[in-house]
């Protein structure tokens, strides 16, 4: 029993990460269509980033929300400088391209920052909180928390502010938005912002736990996509649930079967649930016009 | 002979009947013609004959046979063809590569072959190539084989398309709306080539809104609404049918519809 | 016709010159190296642009297939003491029957659904090929022993060379004689609208399954014969960023065209040799390179230039 908690507690941490990328993903495929490979780019940005401004003296919160700034920033860049010029792709063309840019500013972080692993303290002290013969760290709280604050900030934001409902309409249908007057480009380009700043954050929880390194975000890029798919592509709550779920199938799949495969388990379940609900989970099907 | 039957096709998306119990035959070398207002199931009803959506219900017996739910690549073999009513042009290839693909089932297509580039593949290949001259020579369209299909205006892309479905050689031909977008001189050039096709011993069955040119080209009509059916007969029984006119004709289609008779 | 021989016999004819004359210009036995290296990704890149270019269907986890054919060539003859060139035959069953397998279910997924499904399939081939270290020697990966023929030991670049140009113009000439067949027309033809394929009377569902085998048996050889000019394998030849090497070059040399697909790989492996002073800077090239292509060059190199110098007839 204490087994199993250890690995929920486990699984929900690294679940609430995926959580967060898939959302990034959701909230650029809602608004562009454009699956965005380079969202994992934006987690290593918000760890990375931390940790030099942290080694320039910088206090921690300062430094975290200067990282979620600039990771805000390269999602504006991306759409402006890579996404928009391309408009008109076709959406593995627009995916080959957002694989160029994580390319592109993985090998810039390698440059500006190291090749080195880095650790940021945990925001409360590492002495671990027991719990029902399980234990669990306080960064784990910080991670659930805050991937939690963001879920239902975005959700509030979509729902109660004019932006949020301009952004809705948009991923509803471009051409009417545009012809009801929305500035269509500049949501495009807010939604990439706002994957940045939500990767960001995830990267910046989740540092004490895990190390981060320049090359952080391919596979955690990979896994969120893995994880917005299985919930349905473009659903929000999809997303968050569906980066729950393979969090804790990785940690429950590391755990009763085999740790040197972790990694392989959010493939594996992508390519059951693809195989037999190629929706996802909370997609619904929809008939093919000729 | 009846070369096609319907029996009670019916199929749904989610709670809508797109098209329910709809049931005729099509008697080999006639012009069928399906006619009915926008959103009457007339496109749905050549998806399923074409089997691209399987029906929820009914069969479809093809000269005897049930070919119920077979899967698009093998009623082609049966001897079904079709074109869109949305075009369905393959446009990264050239115009006659287009009608040459259409031929994909009279030649060999073992992969090694191919790939070796044996003597036999070259002499097949030259083979579908000059049959499909020919039938572009038949639609009208022998001057820009060569061309990229993108190329050729939408009225021809039309008759590329007819040209790609002729390739196979089909029993039946389902034309989807070929009339659109086209102009009065167009129109009856496509009826003259329909005519010449059913001449050729092909079957034809027409969805249609030129409503001038399906009364004069049809044997038989049938008429949808809703899904469902109103009226099938031949041009001069609906004509005379008081409630094809109320529903569907109406007065100014009535009008329209009348000095095509006579 | 004439038009299409004449672009087939071409496209062989520059690339079997290019093999032939490139060694007058080699100052050193290094630049011999890196050609080889260009022709066995060309290889790789040319199978996959008959999934990708003819038949429109990504692939994000190609790489795999170069795994199984480098480990094959590395575990054959090392632990069943089979002959490294049947090992190459064998690694190609081995890719193609697992192609098999997996295509039958997987190429059902269009678009995104098929990227993420491909990429989860090549990341689990070199999972696999990093995690069971008995047979793989693990992520330090493992030696692959020298071929011969007849006694004669084929080792050096200048051999290789030779060796993986013959097998590039071979595998470029069968992939132009399967564009103009009846199946590779069935491939273009699905790439453009499946329905209208299917209606053609084309088994889409099977033309894919053909795509997907032949792709994954040319990388499956490239990876074998990487393996062996080598004579080292590491789990990274399996590497999702080695598949998305092979997509580069397939979509910056121009989709579609096979003479695209051996220039980009001609320069994706030769970006990073002249960079090497600046080996920091090779990933931000790289990723400069695949975007302006894709933003300025949508069709890629090669099909833009031909658009530029052909003769325009409308």
């Amino acid at each position: 029993m204490a087994e199993f908690l250890q690995f929920c507690f486990s699984g929900l941490t690294v679940g609430s990460v995926y959580a967060l990328v898939a959302l990034g993903f959701t909230v650029i495929y809602n608004a562009s269509n454009v699956v965005n490979f380079a969202q994992g780019e934006f987690v290593m940005l918000g760890g990375m980033v931390t940790v030099a401004l942290l080694a320039a003296s910088v206090p921690l919160p300062v430094a975290g929300v200067a990282a979620v700034f600039v990771a805000a920033l390269v999602g504006l860049a991306l759409h402006r400088l890579a996404i928009e010029p391309a408009r008109g792709s076709s959406p593995v063309e627009l995916i080959i391209i957002t694989i160029g840019a994580s390319i592109f500013i993985r090998g810039v972080a390698q440059v500006v920052f190291d090749k080195q692993f880095h650790k940021l303290p945990a925001f409360s002290g590492d002495a671990p909180i027991h719990m029902l013969g399980a234990t669990i760290l306080p960064q784990s709280l910080w991670v659930l928390g805050g991937a939690g604050a963001i879920v239902i900030g975005l959700h509030l934001f979509s729902e109660h502010t004019l932006v949020g409902k301009a952004a809705a309409a948009t991923a509803a249908n471009r051409l009417a938005a545009r012809l009801a007057g929305i500035d269509t480009t500049a949501i495009v380009s807010l939604s990439f912002a706002l994957a940045g700043a939500v990767g960001a954050v995830a990267g910046i929880l989740i540092t004490p736990i895990t190390l981060t390194s320049y090359n952080a975000g391919t596979l955690l890029a990979l896994k969120g996509f893995a994880a917005g798919m299985l919930g349905g592509m473009g659903k929000p709550l999809g997303a968050v649930l569906g980066g729950l779920l393979l969090g804790l199938a990785e940690a429950f799949g590391a755990g009763y079967v085999s740790s040197a495969y972790k990694d392989g388990i959010a493939f594996i379940v992508i390519l059951v649930v693809l195989l037999s609900l190629p929706q996802g989970l909370l997609g619904k099907h929809s008939a093919e016009r000729v | 002979m009846t070369l096609l039957v319907a029996e009670n096709v019916g199929i749904r998306f989610g709670g809508v009947r797109a098209v329910e119990n709809v049931s005729f035959a099509v008697q080999a070398g006639h012009i069928f013609s399906i006619i009915g207002p926008n959103g009457a199931g007339k496109t749905t009803l050549f998806n399923v004959l074409s089997g691209i959506y399987r029906p929820d219900s009914g069969r479809v017996l093809l000269a005897g046979e049930d070919v119920t739910g077979m899967p698009p690549h093998r009623l082609a073999a049966k001897g079904i063809a079709r074109t869109f009513q949305n075009l369905q042009i393959f446009y990264g290839m050239t115009v006659v590569e287009n009608v040459m693909v259409g031929r994909h089932l009279r030649e060999d297509r073992r992969i090694v072959p191919s790939m070796l580039g044996l003597p036999s593949a070259a002499r097949q290949n030259r083979a579908t190539r000059q049959k499909a001259r020919e039938i572009l020579a038949f639609v009208g369209l022998g001057d820009p084989a060569d061309e990229p299909a993108g190329s050729l205006p939408y009225g021809a892309l039309r008759r590329l398309e007819i040209a790609r479905a002729l390739a196979l050689e089909p029993r039946l031909l389902l034309l989807d709306e070929p009339a659109a977008g086209c102009n009065p001189v167009e129109t009856a050039e496509l009826g003259e080539l329909v005519r010449s096709i059913v001449r050729q011993g092909v079957t034809i069955m027409l969805v249609e809104h030129d409503m001038r040119f399906v009364m004069q080209i049809s044997d038989r009509l049938l008429v949808l609404d809703g899904g469902r059916t109103l009226a099938e007969g031949s041009a001069a029984a609906l004509r005379q049918n008081p409630e094809v006119i109320a529903a569907y004709l109406g007065r100014h289609g009535a009008r329209e519809a009348n000095p095509a008779l006579s | 016709m004439r038009a299409l021989l004449s672009a087939r016999w071409v496209t062989l004819g520059v690339l079997c010159l290019v093999i032939a004359a490139l060694p007058l210009v080699f100052p050193s036995s290094y630049y011999y190296r890196v050609a080889a290296l260009v022709w066995i990704s060309a290889i790789a890149a040319v199978g996959l642009n008959i999934l990708m270019g003819y038949a429109g269907q990504v692939s994000l986890g190609h790489a795999g297939f170069l795994g199984i054919g480098a480990y094959a060539v590395a575990i054959g003859p090392a632990r069943f003491g089979l002959n490294s060139w049947l090992c190459i035959l064998l690694g190609a069953l081995l890719s193609a029957a697992l192609a098999w397998l997996v295509g039958r279910t997987i190429l059902r997924l269009r678009g995104h659904y098929l990227a993420i499904a491909t990429l989860g399939f090549g990341f689990l081939i070199a999972l696999v090929l990093a995690n069971e270290a008995r047979w793989t020697g693990g992520p330090d990966g493992t030696p692959v022993a020298r071929v011969s023929v007849a006694g004669f030991r084929l080792a050096g670049p200048v051999t290789w060379y030779w060796l993986s140009g013959a097998l590039l113009a071979l595998g470029t000439a069968l992939a132009l004689n399967l564009e103009d067949s009846s199946v590779g027309r069935a491939l273009r033809a699905l790439h453009d609208s499946e329905i209208a394929a299917a209606l053609a009377g084309i088994d889409v569902a099977r033309c894919k399954l053909w795509a997907f085998i032949i792709a994954a048996v040319y990388a499956s050889v490239a990876g074998s014969m990487l393996a062996l000019f080598d004579g080292f394998v590491t789990p990274d030849v399996a590497s999702f960023l080695r598949s998305i090497d092979l997509v580069a070059m397939v979509v910056v040399g121009g989709i579609g065209s096979s003479a695209g697909s051996i220039l980009g790989a001609g320069l994706l492996v030769t970006l990073p040799q002249f960079l090497t002073v600046f080996a920091e800077y090779e990933q931000i090239a790289l990723g400069l390179i695949i975007m302006l292509v894709m933003i300025f060059l949508r069709r890629g190199i090669v099909p833009t230039a031909q658009q530029l110098f052909a003769p325009r007839r409308r």
